[in-house]
């Protein structure tokens, strides 16, 4: 009997039953979606965090950033001297006003270095797992011919980051092509941790163990396909012919570097001995990542250590600004729009029972209990609550589904702050101080990375347990209302003229 | 047996008061068929709230089968209805969604029959008034004598003690009128009730065996 009646009125109240129900649906449609959103950003974020570091890294050592001096810039900025006798690194050193110039710059990405003892003093430090270190450097290579003429700037390198920039010099018979890329020396003999382990080899092979000193070089994909690279050739770095062993891609997100090249040969490249720009670090327990940090701090007083906790609060760009917004705007609407489904639930059912007074007091005077009438709206209630839980599923399910599917791609602005610094620095700038604007603009790429990456909404069973406690929490609340005031009718409402 | 004595019911309605009932003392034996009549506001669907344990009086005692109804628990006064008691209604009161047939079963839920047993004897108590062809009709599709049929066959399919109806024919024609009367009596006969009804159709009250005149309350002689 409870379910047949239960059956018939909600059929006949099938228009206020779907209000209901639809007003649950949305809410939790939103809820679902809202979720699912902000976990995909949440994956995003992994996945950029993921892309920078390598798997497995929980923070990272470098040096702490110490300002730098008015008139420092120019010893540490590159600076590129071409006299009629040649380029200053030249390998061709041509003569002659119009000749052939090749020079390039290697420079340690960031300019603060730390020794590599660190390595062992961080790993040393409770918590920590394993760490290791490695050198971040730009290269930049200038070629072309010389003649007094006017540089253009390029908009470049824009798309890759770490990638190209530069700019051409016209006129005058100049004809100057930049080209800035980032190496990465990596420790060969712990390939388990580091950037390199979130790109993959898709042809040659990585790096051996014993190779601490070869001349050996993997190179990323994107940048192999722009300049031509095939595994077996060579990449000249400053001067060094590295064999190209192998051809990386980034699992996710964009490549580390450019280049990788065997920690040693890097520093030798960057005349950089026994310097490391950052130690990655993975920790015993990753809840426990504030201890390790305080911990590793301890061993290496005068270092920044960033968390991946850390890191995902440096996001910036519009992964984190729709993070920021499905967060907060859609939380906030999805509490509201659900309290509004709720408090429409709860008044529809109880004006409905208020409708039916004589209805329930009939039911009363033939001897139902009170708790059996209350039930039966309640159920009522609860059923209309679960058909909006459904509908709402499926409304979140087909709403995360389409996010998924033609989700627009984030992009993700890492470490702004430290590199729009540098960037302005060497931005814009006329003749030949815009010489420096290329590397400058190309640096600044490296050190404040921008990734794109794919929005993605997963839903999981967690958020369809969620929606389900919700249609019957919606269901509950609106029952309370009706099956309350139902509870409250007398028998002898039977008589009453309310039709 | 029904025996009341100083029944007063009183409505307070802010400041207004009114004594739907004052001061009622009345007897009714077993298998009586009692007429109330009077006029409209005299207090007689009030009499019959308290006959039939829908409502407590303010004053008074209300003993059926030595029971007092006043002064019982709304938990065994449900039970004392849903055993003892059928009611008939001017305006049907069948729930709308419900067929015939699971209208008429309503009244056994509460006993705790089992769904089979509900159905057949459902669908017997319909028969017995004269509807075993419409047992899957809802109420939209009967007319209101059949409707009343219904409502007969739920009062009585639980084989009450006591046949309470509040102006039964109030909303039915002539001819009509006549068919439910003569079903009401058939009934009272066959299963021996105690049947009181409440009536202002001095034609019914003239055929009755017994009338209770009620004006302002009081039992007028
Ligand atoms: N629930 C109620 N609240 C207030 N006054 C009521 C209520 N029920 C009945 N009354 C009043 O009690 C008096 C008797 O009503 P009722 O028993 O319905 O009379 P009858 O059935 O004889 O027409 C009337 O004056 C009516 O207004
Ligand atoms: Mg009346």
């Amino acid at each position: 009997m409870f379910l047949t009646y239960l059956r018939r009125e909600l059929r006949r109240r099938r228009k206020a039953s779907l209000v209901v129900a639809s007003g649950l649906a949305l809410g939790i449609a939103l809820v679902i979606v809202v979720n699912a959103v902000s976990s995909g950003m949440g994956r995003a974020q992994a996945q950029v965090l993921e892309s920078l570091y390598g798997l497995g890294t929980d923070m990272t050592v470098t040096k702490a950033p110490e300002p730098p001096a008015e008139g420092e810039d120019g010893s540490s900025r590159p600076r590129f001297r071409f006299d009629a006798r040649g380029g200053e690194d030249g390998e061709d050193g041509g003569s002659g006003d119009d000749a052939q110039r090749s020079s390039d710059r290697v420079m340690v990405q960031g300019f603060q270095t730390l020794k590599s003892a660190t390595v062992t003093q961080v790993a040393k430090a409770d918590g920590v797992a394993a760490a290791v270190g490695g050198l971040s450097l730009n290269v930049v290579k200038v070629d072309g011919e010389f003649t007094p003429g006017q540089f253009q700037q390029r908009e470049g390198g824009g798309g890759r980051p770490g990638g190209t920039a530069g700019g051409e010099v016209q006129g005058g018979g100049a004809d100057f092509s930049i080209d800035s890329f980032s190496v990465y020396g990596t420790d060969v003999t712990r390939p388990a941790l580091g950037p390199l382990t979130s790109s993959e080899i898709i042809d040659g092979r990585g790096f051996e163990t014993s190779e601490t000193s070869a001349k050996v070089a993997v190179v990323d994909s994107a940048y192999a396909k722009e300049q031509k690279l095939a595994t077996g050739d060579k990449v000249t770095v400053s001067g060094t012919a590295f064999t190209v062993v192998g051809l990386a891609t980034a699992t996710s997100g964009d490549a580390a570097a450019d280049v990788y090249l065997p920690l040693a040969r890097a520093q030798a490249l960057a005349d950089a001995k026994g310097k490391i720009t950052t130690v990655y670090v993975q920790a015993d327990d990753a809840q426990q990542l504030d201890t390790v940090k305080s911990a590793v701090l301890e061993a290496v007083p005068d270092a920044t250590v960033t968390t991946s906790e850390d890191l995902a609060d440096t996001v910036s760009g519009s992964l984190s600004t729709a993070s920021g917004l499905a967060v907060t705007v859609g939380r906030w609407l999805s509490v509201v729009v659900l309290a509004a489904a709720f408090l429409v639930a709860g008044l529809l059912t109880s004006s409905a029972v208020a409708r039916r007074v004589r209805e329930f007091g009939t039911l009363k005077a033939l001897g139902w209990r009170s708790r059996r009438v209350t039930g039966q709206v309640v159920g009522e209630a609860v059923v209309t609550g679960l058909l909006g839980g459904a509908l709402g599923i499926a409304i979140g399910l087909a709403g995360a589904w389409a996010i998924t599917a033609f989700g627009p791609s984030l992009t993700a602005q890492l470490g702004g702050s430290a590199g729009s610094g540098a960037g302005g620095a060497g931005g814009p700038g006329g003749g030949m101080g815009g010489m420096g604007g290329g590397p400058g603009g190309g640096m600044r790429q490296a050190a404040s990375r921008s990734l794109d990456v794919a929005l993605t909404a997963p839903v999981n069973l967690s958020m369809i347990a969620l929606a389900v406690g919700l249609a019957v929490a919606g269901g509950l609340v609106a029952g309370a209302f009706g099956g309350w005031r139902a509870s409250r009718l007398r028998p002898a409402d039977a008589l009453s003229r309310v039709a | 047996m029904y025996e009341l004595t100083g029944v007063t019911r009183r409505y307070t309605r802010g400041k207004g008061v009114v004594d739907a009932l004052a001061g009622v003392d009345l007897t009714i034996a077993d298998g009586d068929r009692l007429v109330i009549q009077g006029p409209t506001g005299g207090g007689k669907s009030t009499l019959l709230q308290m006959l039939g344990g829908l409502d407590r009086p303010t004053a008074g005692s209300v003993v059926l089968d030595g029971v007092d109804l006043a002064k019982l628990s709304e938990a065994r006064l449900t039970r004392i209805r849903s055993e003892k008691i059928g009611f008939v209604f001017q305006g049907f009161n069948l729930i709308p969604t419900l067929t015939a047939q699971e209208n008429v079963e309503t009244a056994l839920v509460p006993l705790g029959v089992k769904r089979k047993e509900r159905r057949d004897r459902a669908a017997e108590a319909l028969a017995s008034v004269g509807l075993g062809e419409r047992l899957g009709h809802v109420p939209g599709e009967l007319s209101g004598g059949q409707q009343q049929r219904v409502a007969i066959a739920r009062a009585l399919v639980k084989q009450p003690r006591v046949l309470l109806a509040d102006e039964p024919t109030g909303n039915l024609d002539e001819s009509t009128r006549d068919e439910i009367m003569a079903v009401l009596e058939t009934q009272w006969k066959e299963h021996g009730l105690t049947f009181v009804m409440v009536t202002h159709d001095s034609h019914l009250a003239r055929q009755a065996p017994r009338v209770v005149t009620l004006r302002k309350g009081s039992v007028a002689t």
